[in-house]
């Protein structure tokens, strides 16, 4: 885990970024225009992600953690 | 490996041929990689029409902009918006002999490829795995280069004529009898280019009413005589020789599209090895057919003649078969020999016919003098006539070399395309910025490599192609391999999933989509 999360890596996987979406042959404006494009979709798409599963999500975790206590009984309890 | 069974016992030795498909994935991201540069293609140009930016290419002139329009075809699409940001990976201007080592004079560009300076300082002693010298013929020092001075002290570098008119020099004759005794024919000719070669002898051998049956991976210099030739041309599938069948079927049956005649002369056009795919064509199979359908072949061995073969005959010694049953053998002097020029070698008769009327001999300048020496001297090397069994040491170590190299690449985990004894190597990349990320890397680690693209290859199938060459040693080689490892690891080239898919040999029809099963 720790070899995986050094700087060295994250450059890696970067370049690997670079490279497949060819952004590595674009010039420094260009790859301004690219980086803050892809930066806003994924923000969006966290956001989005949040907004509608959210409420979704809440009510699954708490299924979830009913089960440790008594598996029958609290899960329907929580279903209802 | 295993279709050997199927094709009645033709082969003497095993065939390993194997093109790995594209995995998924890498096919995916390609296309993701076009997309992103087309969709900033678009841009770019954009900004160049509405003046925003500084246009550097090619436009029309502001009172031909009401005209039809010149530049906006894909090619030209491509290439000013794609091919300029890597096009700092070809036309490479090197200062040296191409022989195993090169040097290159060192260039910068400030305007991301628009415009080239030279910084002035030359790279020594890049190791050279792009040119085509297999035997290692490209030298400046040695016997060739001796005799090749001496001939040139002689007669002079200029013929200044025709082959027909007073351009035939006894150097040529003497250089024609004896390319027709090394490949076993009755007669040969040599031409001085041999792209022109190819180009402008199929047109003297078949016109209209005749059939042409070309090979979908045929070199330009083919297409371009074929369709000067006027003859009615069809592409059968690389390699396929099921496909090649039909379409002989066909042809017989059938006869000429609206007459129903029957075809004048069919003409079968083959290479003896590929250079992009480096794969060997089956010549036994092609022969058998041709004689069953009573066709003509034409056998281009550019890059097989020298490389090929227990002594270096070329594709025909390859397989063992008779030099006789190929009507005509066409090769280059360019690959193996160091020199320039082509030959066509067959029966006296052809030979003497193309000499009347070939539009090469007719007016084409003929061969250079210290040219046709060096021909000469390195075909007698090859030979073994010079003394010494230098020729034969070079032909054992290209093959050692090429076994080598492809085994050991292999073994890395890289998806190499073609046959297991070609000298030529293609390593796939994929990826548009691999391609210039490719040739950068390996310039700055001292390698120089040939990088190929669109249009060239089909567009997401792009590669490097190593040329392999008896003049590299095995140091030089491990140096080689450990960069494209090291490169190979840090670009994340190494594709191959290690299946190894046996090529089908079922009967070719109409529901016969994939040529390997998976």
């Amino acid at each position: 885990m720790d070899v995986k999360s050094t700087p060295s890596y994250l450059y890696w996987l970067f370049c690997q970024f670079e490279l497949i979406t060819c952004s590595y042959l674009m010039e420094p404006w260009e790859k301004v225009l690219f980086y803050s494009f892809n930066l806003a979709l994924a923000l969006l798409l966290l956001y989005f992600t949040y907004a509608c599963l959210a409420a979704q999500a809440s009510s699954a975790l708490q299924l979830l953690w009913s089960f440790p206590a008594n598996p029958r009984e609290n899960a329907l309890s929580v279903v209802k | 490996i295993n279709h050997i069974v199927h094709n009645g016992g033709l082969y003497k030795r095993p065939f390993n041929e194997a093109f790995e498909e594209t995995p998924m994935l890498v096919a995916v991201l390609t296309y993701v990689g076009y997309g992103v540069l087309t969709l900033f293609g678009y841009l770019r140009d954009f900004m160049r029409q509405w003046k925003i930016e500084k246009c550097q290419n090619a436009t029309e002139r502001e009172e031909q902009k009401d005209f039809v329009p010149l530049y906006q075809d894909f090619e030209n699409f491509y290439n000013r918006n794609l091919y300029m940001r890597i096009r700092d990976s070809w036309n490479r201007p090197i200062c040296s002999v191409p022989g195993a080592k090169v040097d290159m004079m060192e260039r910068v560009s400030h305007d991301y490829n628009w415009t080239f300076t030279y910084t002035g300082r030359v790279i020594k002693d890049i190791i050279n795995m792009g040119s085509y010298n297999y035997l290692g013929f490209a030298q400046n020092t040695g016997a060739c280069q001796e005799a090749a001075a001496k001939v040139l002290s002689q007669y002079g570098a200029g013929v200044c004529s025709a082959r027909q008119e007073m351009g035939n020099l006894d150097k040529h004759e003497e250089l024609e009898k004896l390319v027709a005794r090394f490949l076993g024919v009755e007669s040969a000719m040599a031409y001085g280019m041999g792209f022109a070669t190819n180009s402008m002898n199929i047109p003297a051998l078949v016109g209209k009413g005749c059939l042409i049956l070309s090979d979908e991976l045929n070199h330009a210099s083919l297409v371009l005589g074929a369709r000067l030739s006027g003859a009615t041309i069809r592409i059968f599938k690389h390699n396929n020789m099921q496909s090649l069948e039909k379409l002989l079927k066909d042809a017989i049956v059938h006869g000429q599209p609206r007459t129903r005649r029957p075809w004048k002369k069919i003409l079968i056009l083959v290479e003896g090895i590929y250079s992009m795919e480096g794969s060997i064509v089956r010549l036994p199979e092609v022969i058998a057919l041709k004689k069953k359908y009573k066709s003509y072949l034409y056998l281009d061995e550019a890059h097989s003649i020298g490389a090929l073969g227990p002594s270096g005959r070329g594709v025909v010694e390859y397989f063992g078969l008779n030099p006789e049953d190929v009507d005509v053998m066409m090769g280059t002097f360019t690959k193996s020999f160091g020199a320039a020029g082509g030959y066509i070698g067959g029966k006296k008769e052809l030979i003497d016919y193309l000499r009347t009327y070939s539009h090469s001999a007719a007016y084409a300048t003929s061969m250079s003098p210290p040219v046709v020496e060096q021909i000469i001297t390195s075909v007698k090397c090859i030979m073994g006539e010079d003394g010494t069994t230098v020729g034969e040491a070079r032909v054992q170590q290209l093959a050692e070399n090429t076994r080598y190299f492809r085994r050991r690449l292999k073994e890395m985990g890289f998806i190499i395309y073609g046959n297991e004894d070609s000298p030529v190597v293609p390593l796939m990349l994929y990826m548009p910025a691999k391609i210039g990320a490719f040739g950068r890397e390996m310039l700055k680690r001292n390698i120089g490599v040939v990088v190929v693209g669109f249009p060239a290859t089909p567009i997401i199938e792009s590669r490097a192609r190593f040329c392999l060459s008896a003049a590299h040693t095995k140091e030089m080689l491990d140096t080689a391999l450990k960069e494209i490892n090291e490169v190979g690891d840090l670009l994340q080239l190494k594709y191959s999933r290690r299946r190894l898919v046996p090529l089908l040999d079922r009967p070719f029809d109409e529901t016969t989509y994939e040529e390997t099963e998976d």
